[in-house]
């Protein structure tokens, strides 16, 4: 069994309220280190066996359709597995 | 894995069960050995233990709570009294309402957000099983010190919480509290009321009769949610090398819940449902053994049939689940196959996992094994009962009197007030509030920070129903009699004050630990005293809730009897709110003022308790409340005195709409001068305005109702002026408003 | 004069719409998500609410809903749609509206009575206003901050496309206090306030939401 994992992000000139909240947090807790935070979404999606390339493709249209919203966030598909 | 089967019982009697690590006594161990004549299952070990728990047998209590019903005074508006998920009363023209109030206390300290959230779920899903629609929710809740580390954790994830899972519910939240107090520290309390309403023959109970009809599981499958310490029966019992710990935690689905809810509301509406019962504290065992007990007893389910979100559950923990966004329903097979299609509309997932049987037990068989066998009575009612030690608690020998400032000059005024007005306890609300919607529905009549909460049920002829929540827990701490009475009254107050008749009431009982006799002692008082005004009053209580164990140590919470009070309207367009709408209207006091500060705000500021709560004066109240209800046409606005004083009422009524007030009092007239005029918190007191052409016709029934009534001055101006000193309302709304978000955020 | 009402698994102020379309004078016609018939409306309403939840993004799996596809059709052909807070992120998350409504700025769910300014009075959903009259209708939402490009800003902009706009105050970070937009046709409204619970003193703030759905039943009779 493999797992796809599609990664979606805020596009970096859309604001993002809650990565600026952990940005604000984290010097708070004594981590001084961190320029910028951004947070995004996690989807692992299980299949059997290897996904094929054309599992694959059709995540990529999942991606693109569902699972993000081209207007405002990008998305990134790997295997994990 | 071995299951532990009813044949196992018998034929290994002496097998050692954790019954200590699930919190049974040795006497109640013994007594289930009796009930079953073996040892029990540890499946029924589960059973008995969650549901003779303090949270859901009322052992500790139910030998003071059994008052409500020796004393329950004649009511023709009970329909369904206490016993059932919620009470519910005849509001007329053939509509019904239920409304409870219930604790999350616990688990709101250990995940503010998911503790707070399933706890509106959960009274939701009371009012849902009644067969009513919930209408609207409302949430008192109590934290430590507004500047404590620990209240800046829970509070914010809390309101989040109660916001987020009403919000998506689509329920108007339309009122509550927000009290800070060190006894909460480590502590918080969240307590959530519901208010629903229905037409009289829909309503529905909780029960299973009728041999071959189905129980029928439906809502959220089920995960190891909130198993938390029966997790030790499946260590014990099963092999090792499986994940044993579970989550205490419940985790809240509220798109599930409002599915749910229309659901629901589409199977009664074709009355497909025999009896209905919600999956709360206890999950399974208490649903399927309350609602066998309820019925002719008998009753057989299939537990493997139950959907699971996580496989690896045990059978003792799908029995114990509190997974949220459930229900069971008892069907006749008939009526199946509707009850299903509405369900699949919803795709709401639906199983028959049993039947309703002749005999007099509750069978619950794993996969063909049997491994419940209990007469469903002596799980779900025949707990044990405690008839705890009470003694009066040491700290009444501690006691003493206030010694407050003198105030008099302008600058003392001003400051004295600011200073009361900008405190946590008295500052504007409206950082929590507005985090809920309070206008879906499109009824909400009345919301936060009116008196009551309003509710229209009905559109053409604009019968309403009023809602409010109260309690004063300093005054419980000097005298439980007599402060659960003021509770009462201050409920009933706030509600004859919008224009609403009290109707019914429920409550929230929060205490420290039974098992400290002062605590019992404040306990007893509590519920003598609510059940003496309930009595004089004429009110039903419809049902309660008791949350006992919040104390951190040896040290309780203030005693914090909640009373929730549910008053009728008929027209709604009459409703009275309470800020002044005009300039140049008289502004009255009704009521005398005392010179007690003790439990007041004013002095909690000053750092002190004081040494007596105020005693009521029930019959005056009942006059006042018929003063409220017939000069309710004469009033311009209302606003209940309490919490503040004078001086909260006049900063919350002149800052609602913007509009000044002059105001003389005189120190000479008042028992303990301005101070007490501004900042003692009298009961029995409210504040309005009237048209001067209105004032004779005032006179004359506050005459009829032998009440006092004073005249403080007039309506008008860009101030609130008080005697000589000038406040610009610019700065009362700057020191009222910017308190919560700066400690919040 | 037939307007619908699309109820959505999660929506909320379905109701309430329902109640504004009748107090207008119209029609209210119930409509559910998983019917593609839209009972001869001349025009619809997406309410408020949270569709699905909102687990994965406001408005992202009802924009799929069987009804959504023949509202599309009729949208790109001129029909009426109004969507309303959970509708407008519906809208946009169809494209049928350009731009995205994200996570407020304080990061809090907010709900309260909203100053705002009417930008434009062309669509048929706004007709009844008056260019900068100043209504008070609630706000209540968790993700009403509307984002877009700067080019779909401008172009909102000049081609006179911002319906509404917030007035004393940004309630939620929205680009150029953004409450409402129309498409190019000027037939589709998305907004963020909640008008259908401004229609009577009694229950909202004001009743000036209400011209919304008077607008919406002159527009269509004079079709």
């Amino acid at each position: 069994m493999a797992t796809i994992v599609v990664e979606v992000m805020l596009k970096p000139e859309i604001l993002d309220p809650q990565g600026q909240a952990v940005a604000a947090a984290l010097p708070r807790l004594g981590f001084t280190f961190a320029k910028e935070v951004r947070q995004g979404k996690r989807f692992e999606i299980s299949v059997d066996g290897t996904p094929t390339a054309e599992q694959l493709a059709d995540i990529e249209r999942a991606a693109q359709t569902l699972l993000s919203n081209p207007v405002i966030e990008s998305f990134r598909v790997k295997v994990e597995g | 894995m071995a299951l532990d089967t009813v044949t196992t019982a018998a034929a290994q009697p002496d097998l050692v069960q954790p019954w200590q690590e699930l919190g049974l006594k040795e006497d109640e161990y013994a007594r289930i050995k009796e009930i079953l004549g073996r040892r029990p299952t540890s499946s029924e070990l589960a059973m008995y233990s969650v549901m003779w728990s303090e949270h859901c047998s009322y052992k500790s209590s139910k030998v003071h709570l059994k008052q409500f019903g020796e004393k329950a005074p004649h009511s023709d508006a009970l329909l369904v009294g206490i016993g059932e998920n919620a009470g519910v009363v005849d509001i007329g023209q053939g509509y019904a309402v239920t409304f409870k109030i219930e604790s999350h206390n616990h688990p709101s300290f250990i995940e503010p957000y998911q503790g707070a959230a399933t706890g509106v779920g959960g009274i939701v899903r009371d009012i849902l099983t009644m067969g009513a629609r919930p209408i609207a929710i409302m949430d008192p809740l109590r934290f430590g010190p507004a500047d404590a580390p620990d209240t800046r954790r829970v509070l914010p994830g809390i309101v989040a919480g109660v916001g987020g899972y009403g919000n998506c519910l689509g329920l108007p939240n339309i009122g509550g509290e927000v009290v800070f107090d060190a006894s909460y520290a480590g502590n918080p309390l969240v307590n959530a009321l519901c208010v629903g309403v229905m037409r009289h023959e829909d309503i529905k109970l909780a029960t299973a009769h009728g041999t071959g009809n189905l129980v029928v599981l439906f809502g959220a499958k089920t995960g190891g949610d909130g198993i938390g310490g029966v997790s030790v029966l499946a260590s014990e019992t099963f092999a090792s090398g499986k994940a044993a710990k579970r989550p205490a935690v419940q985790v809240g689905d509220p798109f599930a819940e409002k599915v749910l809810i229309e659901c629901s509301l589409e199977i009664f509406a074709e009355d497909l449902v025999v009896g209905i019962q919600d999956l709360g504290g206890a999950g399974l065992s208490c649903a399927t053994s309350e609602l066998a007990s309820a019925g002719s007893g008998g009753m057989s389910i299939q537990l493997e049939k139950v959907p699971l979100r996580d496989p690896s559950l045990s059978p003792e923990e799908i029995l114990m689940s509190e997974s949220q966004e459930r229900m069971c329903a008892i069907i006749e097979p008939a009526k199946l196959a509707r009850f299903m299609k509405i369900c699949r509309k919803w795709e709401v997932t639906a199983t028959v996992i049993g039947e309703v049987t002749e005999g007099k037990n509750l069978e619950i068989t794993f996969n063909g094994e049997l491994i419940v066998d209990v007469p469903p009575r002596t799980v779900a009612h025949d707990g044990p009962v405690y008839n705890r030690p009470i003694a009066k608690p040491a700290y009444f020998a501690t006691l003493t009197p206030t010694a407050l400032p003198k105030i008099e000059s302008a600058d003392e005024i001003k400051s004295e007030l600011l200073a009361l007005i900008s405190s946590p306890n008295i500052a504007d609300k409206s950082w929590v509030t507005d985090q809920y919607d309070r206008y879906v529905q499109g009824n909400s009549v009345l919301s936060q920070p009116e008196d009551s909460g309003m509710i229209r049920i009905d559109e053409s002829t604009n019968l309403g129903v009023a809602i409010s929540t109260d309690a004063n827990a300093r005054w419980s701490y000097l005298d439980p009699y007599n402060g659960a009475k003021l509770a009462l009254l201050e409920s009933c107050r706030n509600i004859a004050t919008t224009g609403a008749k009290p109707l019914a009431v429920t409550n929230c009982l929060n205490f420290g630990s039974p098992e400290d006799p002062g605590v019992m002692w404040q306990f007893a008082e509590t519920v003598r005293g609510l059940a003496d005004i309930c009595l004089e009053m004429g009110l039903p209580v419809t049902g309660g809730n008791v949350s006992f164990y919040n104390q951190t140590g040896t040290v309780a919470i203030l005693p914090t009897p909640v009373i929730g009070t549910l008053g009728v309207i008929q027209d709604v367009t009459s409703r009275t709110r309470m800020g002044f709408p005009a300039a140049d209207l008289m502004v009255m006091q009704i009521g005398n003022t005392s010179d007690n500060f003790s439990g007041s705000e004013w002095a909690h500021l000053h750092g002190q308790m004081g040494d007596s709560a105020p005693t009521p004066d029930v019959p005056a109240e009942m006059r006042l409340i018929d003063l409220l209800l017939e000069g309710q046409p004469l009033f311009e606005s209302a606003h209940d005195l309490s919490d503040g004083g004078l001086a909260a009422a006049l900063t919350e009524a002149t800052l609602r709409n913007g509009i000044g007030a002059t105001i003389a009092l005189p120190a000479q007239f008042i028992p303990g001068g301005v101070a007490a005029g501004l900042f003692a918190e009298t009961p029995g007191r409210v504040l309005i305005t009237v048209h001067p052409a209105n004032a004779e016709a005032l006179s004359a029934l506050a005459s009829k109702y032998e009440i006092p009534l004073h005249q403080l001055g007039s309506t008008g101006g860009s101030d609130l002026m008080i005697n000589e000193a000038a406040i610009p309302l610019e700065q009362l709304r700057k020191a009222h408003t910017e308190t919560l978000p700066r400690l919040f955020g | 004069m037939r307007v619908g009402v699309v109820t959505f698994p999660g929506s909320l102020d379905d109701s309430s719409a329902l109640r504004a379309i009748r107090v207008a004078g119209g029609i209210p016609v119930p409509l559910f998500h998983a019917s593609d018939d839209l009972k001869e409306v001349q025009a619809v309403v997406l309410p408020g609410g949270f569709s699905y939840g909102d687990y994965l993004r406001c408005g992202a799996i009802s924009r799929f809903a069987p009804i959504m596809s023949s509202i599309i059709i009729a949208a790109e052909h001129g029909f009426p749609v109004l969507g309303i807070c959970n509708g407008f992120q519906i809208l946009c998350e169809s494209h049928l509206l350009p731009g995205a409504l994200t996570r407020n700025q304080g990061l809090h769910f907010v709900c309260t009575d909203q100053p705002l300014i009417v930008e434009n009075n062309s669509t048929p959903w706004t007709s009844g206003y008056t260019k900068g009259d100043r209504l008070v209708i609630p706000i209540k939402n968790g993700e009403g901050s509307f984002q877009a490009s700067t080019e779909t800003l401008a172009e909102l902009e000049s081609e006179g496309r911002i319906v509404l706009r917030y007035t004393e105050s940004n309630p939620n970070g929205s680009k150029n206090d953004i409450a409402g937009i129309t498409n190019a046709r000027g037939n589709v409204v998305g907004v963020m306030p909640h008008p259908e619970q401004a229609i009577e003193s009694l229950t909202g703030p004001s009743e000036d939401g209400l011209t919304f759905f008077t607008s919406i039943l002159h527009s269509m009779v004079g079709r």
